[in-house]
């Protein structure tokens, strides 16, 4: 049982650390998203919602082709600062960013549509800059949808398994996470090991969207 | 000369263009927009603020050239101190009435808090009345205290004039009436210049010093009320 505990924690550093990304890669893409208007922004938009709808093992092995340590980035790491990705718990956490990050994109990006740009020309005329305008105005505003989709992506994060397995691998204690550690357990006929898992998994995945779901705006509508 | 004024920009927006080229200089310290809705009022008072841009012209007002299309000039609308009043207010609805009077008051990311208190925030307050309503949210309150929020809010910055759009349009008509007279006192007491855009006469009888009437993009008359006889 002490493994699943293990595994537990790697789980929740690795959704963790992925929920962080995603936070500003999601929350700063999906406002540049509603906000700018250029040519080929829906096939940006497509690009970037793309991981939601491929299979996580083809994305995987891009990840593989990307960063590994053949790849130019890959070697370019390992010279210049000694980073190793890949069979790591950061390899893991890209992954699971990865896989993760349309939920928060989308849902930033909704929420930031549905901001009055007004009310930003409103913080315009009395003299806000860009960065004060964004910070007092436009996300808080716009918070609760974002939070929704950050639940959401860590939810996705912790039950990651096609792309963290050709990633990160699974080395127990290092990049086997919880979905991986269920899969070993079930192959290796470790029925006990397995029930733990899966009810962990389970009990924290309920927990999440039970707070997801609190947070979607039109819940907090209908309430009042 | 107060304002003046000349602004050139092509909309085209679905199929349709349209061509708002307006002129008008004036002294008068309250100017009033008149014209239909879709005449481009709102466009014109935009990007005098600077928050819309157009494609050339000139903007001064109170003396000060905040746009020059010759000369590449284009302030920002954070450099222009201008007041100006939203039609629909765009108060902030996550702040409180003394949060969105402050607003302009406290710089850098974050927002005044639900204490903030200053000498110019407690004087606006107190000149609107809005004593008892001051820790409540925007959607709160009634159409009147909206709207002197927002006048609160753009007069704390101690703004060089004041832009308003149909500032009377959200409001039945008994509350207009009084809250013109108070719009009129408060521009003679601070000899502030006052630029209101409206498609409503009375707003032009008791507002005007002088009036500019703009139709499909064009101005087609601007005339000092003075000027005007009593039209029945």
């Amino acid at each position: 049982m002490e493994g699943a505990w293990v595994a537990l924690l790697l789980t929740l550093k690795v959704a963790g650390w992925a929920t962080a990304l995603n936070l500003i890669l999601g929350v700063g893409i999906g406002f540049a998203m509603a906000r700018l208007r250029f040519p080929g922004r829906d096939v940006l938009d497509a690009l970037f919602t793309l991981p939601m709808v491929m299979p996580p093992t083809v994305l995987g092995y891009y990840l593989l082709v990307l960063i590994g340590s053949h790849s130019p980035l890959g070697s370019w790491l390992i010279k210049t600062f000694g980073i190793r990705l890949i069979f790591t718990w950061q390899g893991a956490v890209i992954a699971a960013t990865v896989v993760a990050f349309p939920l928060v994109f989308k849902a930033a990006r909704a929420a930031f549509e549905t901001v009055d740009p007004q009310l930003e020309d409103a913080a315009r005329t009395l003299g806000m800059r860009e960065a004060a305008v964004f910070f007092r105005v436009s996300l808080p505003l716009a918070w609760h949808g974002i939070l929704a989709g950050l639940l959401l992506s860590f939810a996705r994060a912790l039950g990651e398994f096609g792309a963290t397995l050709m990633v990160a691998g699974s080395i127990p204690g290092r990049t086997q996470t919880l979905s991986i550690a269920v899969y070993e357990a079930v192959q290796a006929g470790q029925d006990d090991t397995a029930n733990f898992l899966v009810a962990v998994t389970s009990i924290v995945c309920i927990a999440v969207l039970l707070s997801a779901n609190r947070l979607v705006p039109g819940r907090v509508a209908s309430r009042e | 000369m107060i304002w003046d004024v000349e602004l050139h920009r092509v909309l085209v927006h679905d199929r349709s263009r349209f061509e708002l080229d307006v002129r008008f200089a004036s002294d008068a310290s309250r100017l009033v927009l008149y014209g239909p809705s879709g005449a481009g009022k709102t466009q014109t008072l935009k990007m005098i603020a600077g928050i819309a841009r157009p494609d050339g012209g000139r903007v001064a007002v109170a003396g000060r050239v905040m746009y020059d299309s010759a000369s590449q000039l284009l302030l920002s609308p954070q450099e222009r101190r201008l007041g100006y009043v939203f039609q629909d207010y765009a108060l902030f609805p996550h702040l409180t009435v003394r949060q969105n009077i402050a607003f302009g008051l406290r710089q850098g990311l974050l927002n005044p808090s639900r204490a903030f208190a200053a000498v110019a925030v407690e004087r606006w307050v107190e000149a609107f009345h809005l004593e008892s309503v001051i820790g409540h949210y925007p959607h709160q309150l009634s159409g009147g205290q909206r709207q002197r929020t927002a006048l609160a809010r753009a007069l704390v910055n101690e703004p060089a004039a004041l832009l308003l759009d149909e500032p009377f349009a959200a409001l039945d008509k008994g509350l207009r009436q009084r809250l013109r007279q108070e719009l009129k006192e408060l521009q003679e007491q601070l000899h502030i210049p006052m630029l209101l855009i409206t498609h409503e006469d009375d707003d032009v009888k008791e507002l005007a010093d002088q009036v500019v009437m703009l139709e499909a993009g064009r101005v087609v008359d601007a005339t000092l009320v003075a000027e005007v006889a009593p039209a029945t």
